[in-house]
């Protein structure tokens, strides 16, 4: 079966398991971000796959062979570093041509390959470059391309873009993308950043505290996510108290939410709803209670802060449809059932 | 790269070279000093192995006493007058810039290197009446005339001063240079002038450092060897003369390898206190 | 403060050079004889160091001496630095308490450390036995400055090259040999210069039979003063001057000496 797959994974430091007992498949060509704040075990998760930690136990198999035992340098990976990792006391064509360099490649093939590869990277010309005199994105690129250049099965980043500034780091993120669609190879990257596996995953895995917590398509991470820590981890949200009234419908904050249920036999739960879900009305009836507490303005999108029933409620919409509200007006929060997520507890 | 133990023996190859060459070079030769210390001498060749204390014994003399006794004030009076002479200094350098700083650390490093004999020869033209000083005052007029400044007991200090002087500014150096300037600027901002937040500030935060440096220039002054013997008279004479002169002139090897022993006890006790407060600074 | 700072590094510039410029002076003086300011300007005294023969032969030893132990002292501390910072193998520090050992006691121990082990194995007086005791004596100065490079290396570079296809030997020859070389070297100029310069061991190991440059002048001192030992006494500043001036030119001394990176501006 091509793809990697995970089988019941664990690595424990001393008493502490940072991972465990963790189970994933990844299909061939998939690109696959493993997030979640930091301790969560992704980073050693990913170093198991590269074989640079060795797994307490579980398997590690990729296209139908146990890898679990196999050191790193037999794998036919490529993997991107926090740090980069590049070698500084050789030139850029030399860090790429590194790999090929210890399978014992001729000067020509390495020469060939390298100006392949710095074209792919938009930097033909750079081979003779010192790596120190890079740029911050260049720098990346050149990283990029040396883990590229066997054209290994499997593709690792260990939060390859953290280093780079805002804009440098969405821009390389759309390149990733398109750099592993074209390629076709089966990439896990680890990162903290949602907005960044958002962009870039086909497959979103969630983790905490060493074990997944979800793992779907980024659109349904956001959609529908499995508990209140990944809703709250990946975008905004907010979790409101739901329970069951006397008539057994179902309730926000006093206002009923029709078509919402509850999980059965319990009268009590959370639900998560996305700001940018939440309409606004005249106080009264069927929407919550509130009193607008703060508005901010970020020209490309509105934020309104409604204190309700000891909570805060935040709603988004764009400027077009600018809800007309200021400071300490009392309004009605409407939250459509469509949009209600009911986590479990 | 994971860190691992070895597993193989091939793992464990690295080490057989160097550990084959400090056991058969330096712990076999250690032993068999302190072997030695327990032979008598054979005035003939170097020793007649034996097992005797006779050469611990002389240790009670008042001679030795006293040799001791003045190795060890002389050695303590050098550590102290490098302290208070290189703190301040070794402060104050880690503040100039990069190429100041090293320009002074090359300086530094081809004085630590010179030979004790060169040192010894150099001070002792510095001190003599026809090259010295001395000349330089009679010059501009503050002497009559030219005079010897040695052989005498603050020459011999001099000197060793000066041999330990850039060692201990080598030592202080990572601690001062590493010192958090925050520290001092947030002194500054408190009102503290640059020399009460030095006093105030720096010198109680490093205080384990003072502490160990002391130690580590008290042993390096224990070791000088030709300093006492060439800026000074027999009575300013230390510890490490007399096991030169025990081994080389008076072909006594067991006695100088019982005051040997005695010396590294001596220097070992001090060397663990060091690290003692070396540890007590990474603690706080 | 300003000027009580500069007055305080101009005493103790004038304190670290006294000696020397006198024994500068000294050493061009025209006339063997010993006086300051020099009488007369020659430079005679230096082409000495290399025309006469017993101070070239003091020379010749004392260079072959500091060449051949310094490499044997890198050859002891390269694969132990290595090991220690390869392996996890607390046991092993004992031999880097005895490398770091020899340095730290006070050097008449070791010299008669020395003594003792080879009157006992009946070699005394072997040139050879020079080399090798200044090699453990000066074992220290390759194994700080190779420890302090191990510890440079960033382990990730080590771990990219293992994803690349790099085993244990090619990662050895290709990043990590390539990154240390400049300890390496530093280490052998210390260990090259201090040799140099070192008496009490080669005293006690080949003091009767051969004589290096500082037991020359010791030997000379006692049947008086020379302008040679004087003009020898500056060659040796002026090589350990230039040797220390090329690691610093060509590396990092800062970070030699323990300031913790080079970018601390």
């Amino acid at each position: 079966m091509p793809g990697l797959s995970i089988n019941s994974i664990t690595k424990r430091f001393a008493d502490f398991a940072a991972v465990d007992d963790i189970s994933l498949s990844v299909p061939d060509g998939k690109f696959v971000c493993l997030l979640g704040p930091s301790g969560c075990g992704k980073t050693t998760l990913l170093r198991m796959i590269a074989g640079l930690e060795e797994p307490t136990s579980g398997a590690i198999v990729l296209d139908g062979d146990d890898i679990t035992r196999v050191p790193t340098h037999k794998r036919n990976l490529g993997m991107v570093f926090q740090s980069l990792a590049l070698f500084p006391h050789l030139t850029v064509g030399e860090n790429i041509a590194y790999a090929l360099r210890i399978r014992g490649a001729s000067k020509d093939d390495q020469r060939k390959r390298v100006d392949e590869l710095l074209a792919m990277i938009h930097l033909t010309g750079f081979a003779d470059r010192p790596v120190a005199k890079l740029s911050g994105g260049q720098r990346q690129r050149v990283a990029i391309a040396r883990a590229l250049a066997l054209s290994p099965k499997l593709f690792l980043l260990d939060e390859p873009l953290s280093a780079l500034d805002a804009k440098l780091r969405e821009a390389m993120q759309v390149e990733l993308r398109q750099l592993q669609q074209r390629l076709g190879i089966t990439t896990i990257v680890v990162t903290h950043d949602q907005r960044e596996a958002m962009t870039m995953a086909d497959l979103v895995v969630v983790m905490g505290k060493g074990k997944i917590l979800q793992a779907a398509s980024p659109i349904e991470i956001y959609r529908k996510p499995a508990d209140a820590f990944v809703a709250d981890f990946i975008g905004i949200t907010n979790l409101l108290p739901a329970e069951a009234d006397s008539a057994g419908r179902t309730t926000v904050l006093g206002a009923a939410v029709p078509g919402v249920a509850l999980p059965t036999g319990s009268a009590k739960a959370t639900i998560s709803i996305r700001p940018e879900d939440i309409h606004f009305s005249s106080p009264g009836a069927g929407a919550i209670a509130g009193t607008v507490s703060f508005v901010r303005d970020l020209g490309g999108t509105v934020e309104t802060f409604v204190e309700a029933g000891g909570t805060t409620i935040v709603a988004v919409a764009t400027p077009r449809e600018r809800p007309n509200v200021s400071v300490g007006q009392a309004i009605g929060v409407v939250l459509p059932p469509e949009s209600c997520v009911v986590l479990q507890p | 790269m994971r860190r691992e133990p070895p597993r193989s023996l091939a793992d464990y190859a690295p080490l057989f070279f160097p550990a084959l060459m400090l056991i058969v070079f330096f712990v076999v030769p250690f032993s068999i000093m302190i072997a030695v210390s327990f032979f008598k001498r054979n005035p003939a060749g170097f020793y007649t192995p034996d097992f005797v204390f006779d050469n611990y014994a002389r240790f009670l003399t008042t001679f030795f006493g006293s040799v001791l006794g003045f190795s060890l004030l002389l050695a303590i009076l050098v550590a102290v007058c490098c302290v208070v002479i290189a703190f301040p200094f070794t402060y104050l350098l880690t503040k100039r810039s990069r190429a100041v700083q090293t320009v002074w650390l090359v300086g530094l490093l081809s004085v630590l290197s010179l030979s004790e004999v060169i040192i010894g020869f150099a001070w002792s033209t510095l001190f003599s009446r026809t090259a010295g000083i001395t000349n330089l005052f009679v010059a501009i007029g503050l002497m009559k005339e030219p005079v010897a400044l040695l052989p005498s007991f603050w020459a011999v200090l001099t000197g060793m001063v000066y041999q330990a002087l850039p060692y201990t500014i080598l030592v202080l150096y990572p601690a001062l240079v590493r010192l958090d300037p925050t520290l001092l600027e947030a002194a500054r901002t408190l009102g503290a002038s640059p020399v009460r937040a030095f006093f105030n500030v720096v010198t109680p935060a490093l205080r384990n450092t003072i502490v160990a440096t002391l130690i580590m220039v008290f042993v390096f002054a224990l070791g000088s060897y030709l300093l006492p013997q060439i800026l000074g008279r027999p009575s300013n004479w230390t510890l490490s003369v007399l096991i030169t002169d025990q081994a080389i002139y008076q072909s006594n090897m067991p006695f100088a390898a019982a005051m040997a022993v005695f010396l590294v006890l001596i220097s070992l006790a001090l060397v663990g206190l060091t690290l003692l407060a070396g540890r007590k600074e990474n603690a706080l | 403060m300003t000027v009580l700072r500069r007055l305080y590094f101009i005493l103790v510039a004038l304190f670290l050079a006294a000696p020397l410029i006198v024994v500068a002076g000294v050493s061009v003086n025209q006339k063997q004889e010993l006086t300051f300011p020099p009488k007369g300007f020659s430079l005679a005294w230096y082409g000495q160091i290399f025309n006469d023969p017993e101070w070239r032969l003091a020379l010749i030893h004392s260079v072959t001496l500091a060449i051949c132990s310094a490499a044997i002292a890198v050859a002891i501390a390269l694969p132990l630095a290595w090991f220690l910072w390869r392996r996890i193998a607390p046991w092993a520090n004992i031999f880097q308490v005895l490398g770091l050992a020899p340095f730290i006691l006070p050097p008449v121990i070791t010299a008669l450390g020395f003594l003792s082990f080879w009157a006992t194995v009946g070699l005394f007086g072997q040139f050879y036995t020079a080399i090798i005791s200044h090699a453990i004596f000066f074992v220290t100065l390759p194994l700080v400055t190779l420890s302090l490079g191990f510890a440079s290396i960033d382990r990730s570079l080590v771990e990219a090259a293992s994803t690349m296809g790099a085993d244990d030997r090619a990662v050895l020859k290709t990043v990590v040999l390539p990154l240390i070389l400049p300890y390496l070297v530093s280490g052998f100029a210390f260990a090259f210069v201090l040799s140099l310069n070192e008496y009490i061991v080669a005293y006690m190991t080949i003091g009767f039979t051969t004589e290096t440059l500082p037991i020359k002048i010791f030997n000379a001192l006692r049947y008086g003063y020379t302008p040679t030992m004087a003009a020898v006494s500056i060659f040796f500043v002026t090589v350990a001057a230039l040797v220390f001036g090329a690691i610093a030119y060509f590396g990092d001394i800062r970070r030699l000496l323990g300031a913790m990176s080079s970018d601390t501006e």
